[in-house]
This record gives C-alpha cells, structure tokens and sequence, in this order.
C-alpha cells in the first residue's frame, strides 16, 4: 500500500495543529505556504500561553517541580563551566593587558564580560541544550503516545499545566542561573590571577567590582529573562506540536536546541541594540 | 440487549467528514450509539477508527457533518461546556496513554480531582483502590508505569477511564498487543464495566475474539464509509467476501 502524499499531508496536518491550539480554523486554500501556516500556529500558541499565564488556576506545584528540575538538571553544568570561562578570560587577557601596562584592570575586565556577555549567553545556551531539549522531549513524548489527548478528555487544559509551568520555571531559573554562572566566573577569574601572579581574594573581588555599575548589571540581568522565556518556549512548543510516530520525538527535541540556540543569540542582539540605544 | 427506541440516541453522527490534506480518511460516516448498548467499530487499520472517535471527544474536528453527544453537538461547543460533556466520555487511548511521570495512584488520582472536585483525601483514596479491584488490580498504587506490564498497563489505563463514571465508553483497540488469555479478560471487563456502570460504549478492534465477546452491533467501516450494519449473526453469516475475510480468517497466535 502506498503512503500518504507527506507535502500536502503536512499542510493540513500543520492546519489540524492550528484548530487544536486555537480551536479556531484557518481558512485552507491551496496557496497558503506551510511556512505561513507555522507562522500563524506560532503566534497562535503564544497567544494561548499568554493567556492562560494570567488566567485563574495556575499549576503552582507543577512550576516549582519545574523549577528544581531545571536548577537539578544545569547546576553542576553551569559551576564547571562558569569556572572555566573566568579562568581562560583571565589568562588570555593577561598578555595584552601587560602589553598595555594595565594589569590591574584584568578583575574588572573579566568580571564586566562575565556580567555583560559570557555569563547569560553560555547559561542560555547550555539551557537551550539541556532544557529545551528535555521538554521537546517531553512533551513530544506525551503528545505521541496520547498523553496531552488523554488529559484533554480530563477536562484538563494542557497548556495550562503542561506549557505555562514549564515557560515560567525557564524564565525564573533561567536568571538564577547565569548570576550563578557569573559568579562561578568571577571565582575562576580569581584562580587564574594566581596561577602567573599573586592576589588576594578580598583586593580581587573589589578590583572586579570597582568599576561594574548598575547599568551594567541591569540590562545584562533583564536580558536573562528573555533567554529563558524563549529557551521555554521554543522547548514547549516544538514539543506540543511534534507529530505523529516515534520518530517526531526525536525530531522535536532537536529542533528545539537548535532554534532555541539560535533565538538566543538572536534576542542577545537585539539586547545590545537596545541597550545602546537607551545607554547613549 | 435492551431496546428503546424511544430514548434518544447518547451518540449521533451525521454525516461525519474529515480529510487531511489529500488524504480523506473518513467521506460521510453516519452512526448511533444506543443507550447501554456495545458498538463495535470494524475496518482495516488505518481506515480512521480512531480519527471517529477523536472526534466524538473532539481531540480531532470533523471538516463538516454533526456530532451529537447526550444531545449536545460537540463541534459547536465553547470550552466549558465541551469540558462538561468530556466529563461524560471515557476514551481507552490505543496506547494507554498513561501519564508516565507520575505513578498509578497518581494517574489515577489526576481525573478525580479534576472532574470530581468535592472528593475527600479519604473518599479519593477509595475510590482508586475500588477502581483498581474493579479491573482486578491491587498492590501497583505506587509503580511507575513503566514498571508494568502491557496487561497491567491496559487495566490501569482502563481503571482511570472509569473512575469518573462516565456514561459513554469510547475504547481504541483494547485488546490489541495483547496475549490472547489477557485480551480475554480485558473482553470480559469490558462486558462488566457496560453492566455494573451501565455505559454505552463504542469499542473499536480487529480482534474478532473480543467482537465475538462484547458485540451488540456492529459497523464496518471501509474506504471512510459505513460499509456494512449489524448483528454479530448477521456479519457472522455474510456472503460478503470483505464481511468474512475478517471473520473466516482464523487467528494467528
Ligand atoms: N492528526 C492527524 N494528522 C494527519 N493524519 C492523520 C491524523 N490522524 C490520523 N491520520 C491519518 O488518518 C488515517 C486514519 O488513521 P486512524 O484513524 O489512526 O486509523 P485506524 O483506523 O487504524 O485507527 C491514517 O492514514 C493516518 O495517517
Ligand atoms: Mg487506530
């Protein structure tokens, strides 16, 4: 027996998704590109979670079980790693600085890039790796084998305990995370200063802090925020809407790194911009 | 079993569409569902059995026809009221569809406290292991689904579908991947659930074992239409070449 024809296939299939996530819907006409149809279902989706984010009932116990999870799942990730980028930001800057003549501004320098740059952006995307990945999975998971059908037929409503939980522990612990990543930076920074010289801990932290502002830490804190929303979002929605067979599951969970990955840095751009703008 | 013609149908289809892409999966499907009575749904695999009754529960929305359920025609429903009538309706997933980061107490606790909401700790607790005796399980309260056994995992399944007492029983494939003596039993409850809760269930199979068990009338779906209505006897005696393939054929075990 011969398959079914995948491209059109796909088409109202990605039309299906769009009456489930918005029980609205849209017209069918043969010219309405797939991409179109994924850009409407996009939209569609965080117009659902958006509202079922300040509706009644939220699913506290779900948050913080998301919450922990994602804390348990990137900890020990992030302190090695955070430690290791303050230690190679220290020892590679070390020469020019030297050439410079301004080796005491090394603390400082490596503390601003760990607050500004370094930090965020490598929690962000080791979170897009292990984090959006997990949810793809996830929920790609329950969407194959029936589970977010079935607690439909409970009259429970997925979104807002599958999606919303899982979107507002990124966007809390996502934060946590990269402040403990900088902070695990700075400490590593410290180790490099003593591996080619000498400095004492309490003249280190405040060489590194000397010259770091309220507006350094203020938008490189606010941008974390957005990391997070995107790395949950990306993670729930491939996941919600993987399709059909074992095979989707995998598949959800790999777009979901790659495209929240590239959200990430994508919304980091957009940060300087603004930052920029508002800075001058 | 028992007939009535006066009560209305608890399901009625009209004229039931659905198409996805180029590939129309059901063309114009017109059904009843009797009260108290088991339906069983025939047709070859992938002729849309489950697609009919995803959209009875409306997981699925039918392109054009009515569906009518305990007199409410679901595809015109707001949320709430959608809500309402899926708190009537059991659906016996395919795949079991059981939760599986949450163990069997959990799972079974999940429906209860949604559609039951005035339920003591006591009065839930109860419950779940009078469910459980019901479809003859005890000591699993606290196994992870994975830990269990496909039979297990069906009665389980099983178990959390009828907690909420529904009055219609939708049930996908229930005895398949089953060995033959636990598809049996799973024939045999599905026999005792429609006596002790008095439902009215569809139950969609290809296991001529279980038709012969639960059958009161049977409809055979082929090519997305109705092909043929009836009485277990009446299929059991076909001439139909189609009809009795599916019943002549023996089964492979
Ligand atoms: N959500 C969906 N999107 C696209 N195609 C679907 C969907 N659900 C079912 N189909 C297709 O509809 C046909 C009927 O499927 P199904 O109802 O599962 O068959 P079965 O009778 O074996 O239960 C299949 O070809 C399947 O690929
Ligand atoms: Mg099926």
């Amino acid at each position: 027996m011969k398959k079914i024809v995948p491209i059109k296939n796909l088409k109202k299939y990605a039309i299906d998704k769009t009456i489930k996530v918005s029980e609205k819907s849209i017209e069918k006409t043969s010219k309405i590109s797939a991409f179109l149809v994924d850009t409407a279902n996009v939209f569609l989706f965080l117009t659902r979670v958006f509202k079922n984010t300040f509706s009644r009932g939220f699913e506290f116990k779900e948050f913080l079980k998301h919450c922990f999870q994602i804390g348990n799942k990137s900890f020990a990730l992030i302190s090695i790693t955070g430690t290791i980028i303050g230690l190679v930001l220290t020892i590679q800057s070390r020469p020019i600085l030297i050439k410079f003549g301004a080796l005491n501004m090394l603390p400082n320098m490596v503390a601003i890039s760990l607050i500004r740059e370094m930090g965020p952006v490598i929690t962000a995307l080791i979170c897009a790796g292990k984090i959006g990945s997990s949810m793809g999975a996830e929920l790609g998971s329950m969407r194959v084998t029936e589970q977010i059908d079935a607690l439909e037929v409970s009259s429970a409503n997925p979104i807002k305990y599958l999606i919303v939980p899982r979107v507002l522990a990124a966007t809390l612990m996502i934060p946590l995370l990269s402040i403990f990543a900088i902070t695990m930076g700075i400490l590593g920074g410290w180790i490099g200063a003593n591996i080619k010289g000498d400095l004492n801990f309490v003249l280190y932290i405040s060489q590194a802090f000397g010259k770091v502002e309220f507006m350094d830490l203020i938008p490189a804190i606010t941008k974390t925020f957005f990391f997070g929303a995107v790395i949950g979002l990306v993670g729930c929605y491939k996941g919600y809407n993987a399709g059909r067979g074992t095979e989707s599951v995998g598949i959800a969970a790999n777009t979901a790194v790659v495209t929240a990955s590239f959200l990430v840095i994508l919304v980091d751009l957009i940060a300087v911009q603004i930052t920029d703008l508002i800075l001058q | 079993m028992i007939e009535n013609t006066t009560i209305k149908p608890v399901i009625d289809i009209q004229n039931l569409k659905i198409s996805f892409g180029s590939l129309n999966v059901l063309n114009d499907v017109s059904l009843q569902l009797k009260s108290q009575e088991n339906l069983v749904v025939l047709g070859k695999s992938g002729t849309g059995k489950s697609v009919l009754i995803k959209c009875i529960a409306r997981l699925l929305k039918a392109d054009q026809g009515t569906i009518t359920v305990l007199g409410e025609e679901v595809n015109a429903l707001k949320t709430e009221d959608l809500n309402e009538i899926r708190k009537k309706i059991g659906f016996l997933f395919q795949s079991g569809a059981l939760y599986d980061s949450m163990t069997v107490k959990e799972n079974l606790e999940f429906p209860l406290r949604r559609i039951k909401k005035d339920l003591t700790q006591s009065e839930i607790d109860a419950k779940v292991t009078e469910t459980l005796a019901n479809v003859g399980l005890e000591d699993v309260l606290n196994k992870m689904p994975s830990e269990l056994s496909g039979g297990m995992r069906k009665r389980i399944s099983l178990a959390r579908t009828i907690i909420v007492d529904p009055e219609i029983m939708l049930y996908d494939e229930p005895t398949t991947g089953l060995d033959p003596i636990t598809a049996e039993e799973i024939s045999e409850l599905i026999n005792d659930i429609q006596k002790k809760y008095k439902t009215a269930s569809i139950i969609i199979t290809h296991d001529m074992e279980c038709v012969r068990t639960v059958a009161d009338r049977i409809i055979m779906l082929k090519d997305g239409d109705v092909y043929k209505e009836g009485s277990l006897l009446e299929f059991e005696n076909s001439t139909d070449s189609y009809v009795s393939s599916f019943f002549k054929t023996k089964k492979i075990q």
